[in-house]
């Protein structure tokens, strides 16, 4: 038996179909393997569960001071105002740039001038991130404190970038961040007994 | 015929090592008027190969864990045989690298380098000096000091301000909801693989590409216009060796002695090289005082700040500090100058270099500042030339007065 040589006929039309079919099957194949690989990288089930409530005692924090707690990786601020930090509140909103809270983040029972738990208007619960790029503002409660101007009515200053908040955490105007800190969720299990991280029953 | 010879020849016949030697270096003609400002391309090589073995010695003893990192690099620091020296070469090297690079790309703008053909050769250099900049700042958070820590947590929060998927992304990047464990062993395999692995094939491309279409030189000219008519190469031309072998040499002496008495008199540099606050172990709950990035990043840093919010958001920001970087991508097709060199250029562009560099360099020390009105309102103006650089450049450079380009190259 004589073997049949190969044929030099090229058939282009099966070469372009083949070379489309194959792209498209691999340009998929790609794709769908990628796709884990790029999920690999988002927070993993045990990052996610991090997020869990934490209970704190604030029979201790003064007034005038101010607790942090760490809740999710991040600073939680507890600051027991006093009466006078609290008057000063309705003194500033000239300064602010949202001073209702309108653009800002926090708990329905929270979007009030005092930005707290009308219960205890006097803690103020936030997390003490600023909103511009994250870093962590100082307390500076004194007023008229010498660098940060006559008008400072006390309040944070974020190191990082300048910007400014008043004591219910509202960002004041013409600093860099955008919007007030964001008041987390929180409950008071008793007058001493504050739960971070989870709304009061039933509302 | 020696052994060598015929071990090289063996080698031929399977590999082109010699062609490519000669290719790439050998016989490479470079025009023979290369002038100081020509060393820091091979120093940019010879920092690349030092970061890369001191990295791989210093991923021996350090652990990519939020709970070890800070203690490691101590250890490393401290009962590590040399490990102390081993962290400051790469540590002084990282600042280095950036000084080098600087000054490397201000040639580049002083010669237009970058002008036609080598506008590709340009882009991978700037490819490069991005993955420079992404690789400085993950290896940055490694050694997770307070400033390690912070510093990451602007600078991903920079992408949250993108608009809609901004959040989404920053999460991405971090891979929490803060900058955690997960974050530093990420930022911890693309510092000492992924990026590196890019980093090469770019230098690669970039040394690839300069062979290609030749080097540009002080004066501005093709070399490759004026030919020798019997041998076809360049009069203006000498072989890259020996004649550039031995001048880099003596580049990277000068070079070692400056970098070793840096590494073994300060190798923090007063808090510029490695910040101070650095030495302190991170700490989610506590920004330090006063932040500012390593000086290479400063110039950006202050631009950053000098924007205002817009419309509740500090995206524009963001935007400006990006677009300070990648602005230098069109440079080949702002330029509009007749000639290359600065040595015939006229007047307004010598002086809108000069605003620039000066913009850059005050920016830069106004980087590393805590913010003032003053400061920002000044920084606030130096954005603006910085930017009116590139974007007059159409411009200015066309009615410059140029003087006339000489047929040879000059001393």
């Amino acid at each position: 038996m004589s073997q049949s040589a190969v044929s030099d006929k090229v058939d282009e039309s099966k070469r372009r179909f083949l070379l489309a079919a194959s792209s498209t099957v691999g340009g998929i194949a790609t794709v769908a393997v990628a796709w884990p690989f790029v999920a690999s990288l988002m927070p993993s089930q045990r990052a996610k569960a991090a997020g869990a409530p934490v209970e704190v005692d604030i029979s201790k924090v003064e007034p005038g001071s101010l607790l942090t707690v760490e809740w999710r990786g991040k600073p939680v601020w507890v600051v027991n105002r006093t009466k006078e930090m609290l008057d000063q509140l309705a003194k500033d909103t000239a300064l602010l740039a949202d001073p209702n809270s309108d653009s800002s983040a926090q708990p329905e029972y929270a979007k009030n001038p005092t930005r707290a738990d009308p219960a205890h208007s006097n803690f103020l619960v936030v997390v003490g991130v600023c909103t511009h790029l994250g870093c962590s503002p100082t307390y500076r409660k004194e007023v008229g404190a010498a660098d940060l101007g006559a008008d400072w009515p006390g309040g944070f200053f974020c190191p990082c970038h300048g910007s400014k908040f008043d004591l219910a955490a509202r960002v004041f105007k013409g600093v860099p961040a955008p919007i007030n800190m964001e008041v987390p969720s929180y409950t008071y299990l008793s007058d001493t007994r504050l739960l971070i991280g989870e709304d009061r029953k039933g509302s | 015929m020696s052994t060598l010879t015929r071990l090289v020849d063996w080698v031929d016949d399977r590999f082109p090592l010699t062609r490519l030697w000669k290719e790439q270096w050998g016989d490479y003609i470079a025009p023979k008027n290369f002038n100081f400002w020509y060393y820091f391309g091979s120093l940019a090589t010879l920092v690349l190969v030092i970061q890369i073995v001191s990295g791989i010695f210093l991923t021996m003893n350090y652990k990519p864990d939020a709970k070890l990192a800070f203690g490691s690099v101590e250890y490393i620091m401290r009962d590590v045989p040399w490990g102390w020296l081993i962290r400051y070469i790469h540590s002084t090297g990282a600042s280095m690298f950036f000084v080098v690079v600087y000054l490397h790309m201000f040639r580049g703008l002083m010669y237009g380098s970058y002008r036609k053909p080598r506008e590709l050769l340009w882009i991978f250099g700037m490819i490069i000096y991005l993955c420079l900049m992404a690789e400085a700042f993950l290896g940055y958070l490694l050694p997770w000091g307070q400033m390690s820590f912070w510093g990451a947590q602007v600078i991903v929060n920079l992408f949250s301000a993108v608009p809609f998927i901004g959040p989404d992304l920053s999460l991405w990047i971090r891979g929490d909801y803060v900058v955690s464990d997960a974050t530093l062993n990420r930022f911890f395999a693309f510092h000492v693989i992924a990026l590196p692995l890019v980093l090469l094939g770019l230098v690669a491309a970039h040394l690839m590409a300069l062979h290609e279409v030749g080097s540009n030189n002080p004066d501005g000219i093709e070399i490759k216009k004026n030919k020798d008519p019997k041998t076809g190469l360049p009069l203006d031309g000498i072989p890259s060796h020996p004649y550039y072998t031995i001048k880099d040499l003596l580049g990277v002496s000068v070079f070692l002695i400056v970098f070793s008495a840096i590494i073994f008199f300060a190798p923090e540099m007063g808090g510029y090289f490695l910040e101070h606050n650095n030495f302190v172990p991170a700490d989610p709950l506590k920004t330090p005082e006063h932040i500012a990035p390593v000086w290479y990043f400063t110039p950006y840093y202050a631009m950053l700040r000098a924007v205002p919010p817009l419309f509740g958001s500090q995206f524009p920001g963001v935007v400006v500090m990006g677009v300070a970087v990648l602005i230098f991508f069109l440079l080949p097709w702002l330029d509009k100058g007749k000639v290359k060199s600065i040595r015939y250029r006229g007047g307004i562009y010598k002086g809108w270099l000069a605003a620039f560099v000066i913009s850059f360099v005050i920016l830069g020390y106004l980087g590393v500042l805590p913010p003032t009105f003053g400061r920002t309102l000044l920084a606030r103006v130096l954005t603006i030339i910085y930017f009116a650089f590139f974007i007059l450049m159409p411009w200015y450079t066309k009615i410059d007065k140029t003087k006339p380009e000489p047929e040879r190259v000059t001393r």
